[in-house]
């Protein structure tokens, strides 16, 4: 047992018992972080903000929300939106920041990909971090169904009738996700769960394991240049602070992130009170009516590219229906960037993409044809639309299978065999 | 600066996509529809200037009465709302107020033909007969006539109504307001066999719709969705947009507070940034 003395004040009396001071310095005062960094560095700070604002309005939600589907509908928008004091503002909050964590969360992944930071021992980071883009694509959908609009009801029928595409077990998976033969009350329930404890509680865990995998690699900088970190904290403890390549995490590091959060509220504010159409679709507000399709069906926009490569495929080609080839690609696309940092070949060039000529092609072609299938993810697919998305499904798949031929010859080029 | 010009790629490339999924697929989703028409020129316009005294008259030798109740002139409804509903399938309005809410025009071209007027010709014809009748008139110049009425029910209307009272007399028959707790006059089931379906609740129209949306689908509902069976109604400009703010008023009670507390989320978030951003190049100078 620990030698316990009479304490000197309140912080030692805590630190015998907990060794608060050590842990203070593994996780804030000694806890380094490259200098050379940019705004988009701060975007993991944003996103755990984003996500505090998502719990704590989600639970004042939960007060007052009833996952019944005679009753969701009004809970949300007569109980929570009119009657309840600023219920309104809990909810726009909670709808706004969903959709606004998507935008963190893909400008949060494009650098990773942009600085090479997901290989040469990040893989873990990178591979966490898209295990948490999963649990958030799937809290998100679940609370899109609670207020049981049109929407939320024509979303959850389309979205898990794919499942029954799955060959063999299908039909039997979707009865089973549902837990009716439709979209019904059960369904809703269960979403209900999933949204408000099992998903959260995923995701938590995630996000820990996700800080804890920075710990061992470090966090990447501007240049990916590789230095000794221990060395460069003792310049930092020596009093050479200019001259030291790191910073601490506490106060130096999170500095800067406040201003980039409070910038990043100001915006958020301002769509919450003025400007929330875009996360709160307006054909939501018309209850759900399952006799009733409406005229357009289309998920947020943050699924929309996956969406469209799915929709992308609209002919059967060598006697494959076009829906089977359709959802092959849809799960192609929702695999393929857990599989990154297997896919660059060129595993010892941790250099950002602006000094790596044919990938550096490579990341902007994706970003614009993902904006592409975004964009074209909403539009009714008919006529010239049908054959935009079907070139951008083809592009898109096309990159993720040239990614390690690219690499590989990037590799190869380094080493000086490409002459 | 090397931080601009990144800041400058991120919200260009988030504008662009902001604009294709929003604005842009919008106008894909939704073709613009010509604005609406408070004159309802379809219909013209009669030169007669109507007599409210003889109007009085001819309304009563009309028979306008055998259906609609005039409150205004101590003159009851002769139904109760069930039997109307059961009568006509929708319980006919009272008239008190029809010469403020509905276009002058448009009410002389009702009396005259109902079907043309409420456009649901796709519903109405000879072998299913609209429950309102035509007027044929009383023998003398029809067109004479029928300004006469429109003159009258004018000179009984109130100068001013208040938006809700709008919208009782213009929607309530048909369509319930249950955030409001208004439900239709017409019997539902008698509704539904009218209709051919349960009119939609109103409550949360001003969040699903859209102002612009709801000021053209009032005006003229077959312009935004041809085949609907809900009538063009004829409120004039002012009436219709007493409707609109009524609806706002319902779903979206909340829109004063929202935006008074948006300007002090918003002003107290910049003094935040400022200060954060003083704090930053405070403990920033150290380490340059």
């Amino acid at each position: 047992m620990a030698e316990i003395r009479k304490a000197t004040g309140f912080i030692d009396w805590l630190d015998q018992r907990l060794a608060v001071k050590v842990l203070t310095k593994v996780l804030m005062t000694e806890y380094w972080i490259p200098k050379n960094i940019n705004f988009l560095w701060a975007m993991g700070v944003v996103l755990v903000v984003l996500f505090k604002i998502l719990i704590v309005s989600g639970i004042f939600l939960l007060m007052y929300y009833k996952p019944d589907i005679n009753l969701a509908f009004d809970s949300v928008n007569y109980t929570i939106m009119q009657e309840v004091e600023y219920g309104w503002l809990w909810r726009h909050m909670h709808g706004v920041a969903a959709s606004a964590i998507f935008l963190v969360i893909y400008i949060h992944m494009f650098t990773g990909i942009y600085y090479g930071s997901y290989k040469k021992g990040r893989e873990m980071i990178w591979l966490t971090g898209m295990a948490l883009f999963g649990m958030f694509s799937a809290e998100a959908f679940s609370g899109y169904m609670l207020p049981w609009g049109q929407m939320s009801y024509w979303a959850a029928q389309v979205i898990t009738n794919l499942f029954g595409g799955i060959p063999f077990i299908g039909e039997a998976l979707v009865v089973w996700i549902r837990g009716d033969f439709l979209v019904a009350d059960a369904t809703l329930t269960r979403f209900f769960m999933l949204h408000v404890l099992l998903l959260p509680l995923v995701i938590i865990l995630l996000i820990a394991i996700h800080f804890y995998s920075l710990r061992i690699p470090h966090v990447n900088n501007q240049e990916s240049e590789e230095f000794d970190f221990d060395v460069e904290a003792k310049k930092y403890l020596d009093g050479k602070k200019v001259e030291s390549k790191v910073v601490p995490f506490w106060p130096v590091f999170l500095s800067k992130d406040f201003f980039v959060v409070g910038v990043a509220l100001t915006i958020f504010f301002y769509l919450v009170c003025f400007h929330f159409d875009f996360a709160m679709d307006p054909i939501n507000f018309d209850p759900a009516n399952n006799m009733k399709t409406p005229a357009h069906i289309y998920p947020e926009w943050y699924f929309l590219w996956s969406y469209e490569v799915l929709r992308g495929f609209f002919f059967d080609i060598g006697g494959i229906a076009a829906m089977d080839i359709g959802l092959a690609a849809f799960g192609f696309a929702n695999v393929i960037f857990m599989l990154f940092p297997f896919l660059d070949r060129n595993t010892d060039n941790v250099a950002p993409a602006h000094k790596r000529p044919a990938f550096f092609v490579w990341f902007w072609v994706l970003l614009v044809d993902m904006i592409v299938l975004t964009v074209y993810g909403k539009l009714p697919p008919t006529g010239a639309n049908a054959w935009v998305g079907f070139g951008a499904t083809i592009i898109f798949i096309t990159l993720f299978i040239v990614l390690p031929i690219i690499t590989k010859m990037e590799a190869k080029c380094n080493n000086g065999g490409c002459k | 600066m090397r931080e601009l010009k990144i800041l400058a790629v991120v919200v260009f490339f988030t504008a662009v996509m902001y604009w294709g999924v929003e604005p842009f697929a919008h106008s894909q989703m939704h073709p613009h529809v010509a604005p609406a028409d408070f004159a309802f020129k379809d219909l013209g316009a009669t030169e007669k200037k109507g007599d409210a005294a003889k109007g009085a008259e001819t309304f009563l030798s009309a028979g306008c009465i055998g259906c609609h109740g005039v409150a205004a002139a101590n003159m009851p409804a002769p139904m109760d709302n069930a039997s109307a509903s059961a009568s006509f399938g929708v319980t006919p309005p009272d008239l008190s107020t029809a010469g403020a809410i509905y276009d002058k025009n448009y009410l002389a071209a009702l009396i005259k033909d109902p079907t043309k007027a409420l456009k649901v010709e796709h519903k109405f014809n000879e072998t299913r007969p609209h429950p309102m009748i035509q007027f044929f008139g009383l023998g003398g110049d029809l067109d004479q006539e029928i300004a006469d009425i429109v003159a009258y029910l004018q000179s009984i209307a109130p100068a001013t109504l208040d938006d809700k009272k709008v919208y009782t007399d213009a929607c309530q028959r048909c369509h319930d307001m249950k955030y409001d707790k208004l439900m239709s006059t017409t019997d539902k089931t008698a509704l539904m066999a009218y209709m051919g379906t349960i009119p939609p609740d109103l409550s949360m129209m001003i969040r699903s719709r859209s102002k612009d949306y709801l000021t053209t689908f009032i005006n003229n509902p077959q312009k935004q969705l041809a085949g609907t069976s809900m009538p063009r109604v004829g409120l004039n400009e002012k009436a219709q947009n007493q409707v609109v703010a009524y609806m706002e008023k319902v779903g979206d009670r909340k829109k004063a507070e929202r935006e008074d507390l948006g300007y002090k989320l918003i002003g107290y978030m910049v003094l935040f940034t400022l200060l954060a951003y003083a704090w930053k190049v405070k403990i920033w100078k150290e380490v340059h």
